[in-house]
């Protein structure tokens, strides 16, 4: 489904990306950890050509995405995205920030986007709120809208760029329930996120990226019971442990 | 004396009308509204060259609006007087040379208040919109435009005001708006030139508060 192949970024002398080779299949569902800098964010952001890359190539379901010919707007709307900021439009309402898109994009009439907005709304648990404005929200209900505005597009994929770092503690939850959700219903799903819990429950496969470089792909199980490199071991001990080891 | 009094008011709110071409109060209206109405979309698309990822646009147009942010206006009015009838090859009216010069140079003003709305709002809105697949053009239209001209009406109506006490520029032209019409009351009446252009800076200032008091309700509403 997503095939990355030796994909390289600099940020001017800054090797952000170091010859990144992965593979997604369809279906599956990866969470990407590691300490912050180690260029987890930027790599998601390659994969809808958000960031664009130095050399390599990344296929998504057999088009390759940085090709100077590729209709990159048409690409995109097949790929769903999720912000650690929400960015929902500030000055359209829910209902209007999920139909935008389906409207003009697939021109789908005016009251079949409203429906299926609707629907989606209902889906992440925040339909009552259609009328209101992002502003009017809390950053857990804003974030599932921005789920529902991505959903709403029927993507095959989704993509994830720490959903819940934004968020207070108590409202984490809600979102990554409306992710896993997603993911029992067979979506591939990329997701970058601090959320050991989740990764542990939700995830086929943990990638843990340090310096640019993926270091260690294991099953969830694997990952948090046998870590192989040092850096990993290093990291899960630093989570577990805020206040380091008296 | 009252007589010459009607004379002289209506002489200053529509000039020579209608025996003669349309001017005083009246003129001045017109052409600040029509340079408002038509410096607002130069401004625009000043601003969208000016941002656009186009090099070959971005450069010439860049270098046209800080030449004309360069100069005074005077230069731009004499400019547009001279210049427009050596390139069209006919004789264009004071009208339209103070409407040309007035839209060129509030256009080039007000796209840097564009060019900043637009610049102002937060990459992560052009990220979204991208990310859903919509376009550039449906970027700008839906999600960057809105907002950005919602977050500069106080600039806009600042630019819009200035405008207004431009078009007594027309002066230097022979353009009959109000400022010409209260100078040339003034060299008949001679005597009472205090009272005559009190009441012509009056007259500005009704005109251009009001327009300050409709831009302030329109914020309000928008907020």
């Amino acid at each position: 489904m997503i095939e990355l192949r030796g994909v390289n970024k600099h940020f001017g002398s800054h090797h952000v990306l170091r010859d990144i080779s992965e593979s997604i299949g369809r279906g599956e569902v990866v969470v990407i950890c590691g300490p912050s800098g180690s260029g987890k964010s930027t790599l998601i952001r390659t994969i809808n050509r958000l960031e664009e890359i130095d050399s390599g190539q990344i296929r998504v379901d057999g088009r390759d995405i940085h090709a100077p010919g590729t209709r990159i707007d048409q690409f995109r709307s097949g790929i769903g995205f999720v912000f650690q900021q929400f960015n929902l439009f500030p000055h359209l309402t829910v209902l209007d920030n999920c139909t935008l898109a389906p409207i003009h994009l697939r021109g789908l009439a005016a009251d079949v986007a409203e429906a299926k907005a609707l629907a989606l709304l209902e889906q992440v648990g925040v339909a009552e709120k259609a009328a209101a404005f992002p502003a009017q929200l809390s950053g857990g209900q804003q974030q599932r809208v921005a789920i529902a505005r991505a959903l709403v597009m029927e993507p095959p994929v989704m993509l994830f760029d720490e959903p819940t770092s934004a968020l207070d503690p108590e409202m984490i939850g809600e979102v990554l329930l409306a992710i896993k959700n997603l993911a029992h219903q067979g979506m591939t799903l990329v997701c970058v996120t601090h959320e050991m819990g989740f990764a542990r429950e939700v995830a086929d496969r943990v990638l843990f990226m340090a310096d640019g470089a993926i270091l260690e792909r294991a099953t969830p199980a694997d990952f948090f019971e046998r870590p192989q490199h040092a850096r990993t071991q290093k990291f899960l001990a630093d989570i577990r442990s805020p206040f380091g080891r008296y | 004396m009252n007589d010459s009094l009607t004379t002289y008011v209506l002489y200053f709110l529509i000039g020579q009308y209608p025996n003669g071409p349309l001017g005083g109060l009246a003129l001045t209206i017109m052409l600040g509204s029509s340079a408002l109405v038509l410096a607002t979309p130069v401004g625009i698309l000043l601003a969208l060259a000016r941002i656009s990822p186009w090099r070959t646009l971005r450069w010439p147009v860049s270098a046209g609006v800080y030449l004309i942010r360069g100069t005074p206006l005077l230069m731009v009015v004499f400019w547009a007087y001279f210049f427009l009838p050596a390139v069209t090859g006919h004789k264009t009216g004071q009208f339209t040379t103070m409407l040309v010069a007035l839209a060129i140079f509030n256009g080039a003003y007000l796209s840097e208040v564009v060019r900043a709305g637009i610049q102002g709002i937060p990459r992560g809105q052009t990220e979204a919109a991208r990310s859903l697949g919509l376009s550039y053009a449906h970027t700008l239209r839906f999600i960057l435009l809105p907002q950005a001209l919602r977050n500069m009406l106080p600039s806009l109506i600042n630019q819009f005001v200035t405008t207004l006490k431009e078009t007594s520029l027309g002066y230097i032209i022979g353009l009959q708006e109000v400022a010409f019409i209260a100078s040339q009351v003034n060299s008949q009446v001679i005597v009472h030139p205090v009272p005559i252009y009190i009441t012509l800076a009056l007259t500005f200032f009704v005109l251009c508060f009001g327009l300050s008091r409709v831009a302030h309700a329109l914020e309000r509403r928008s907020r």
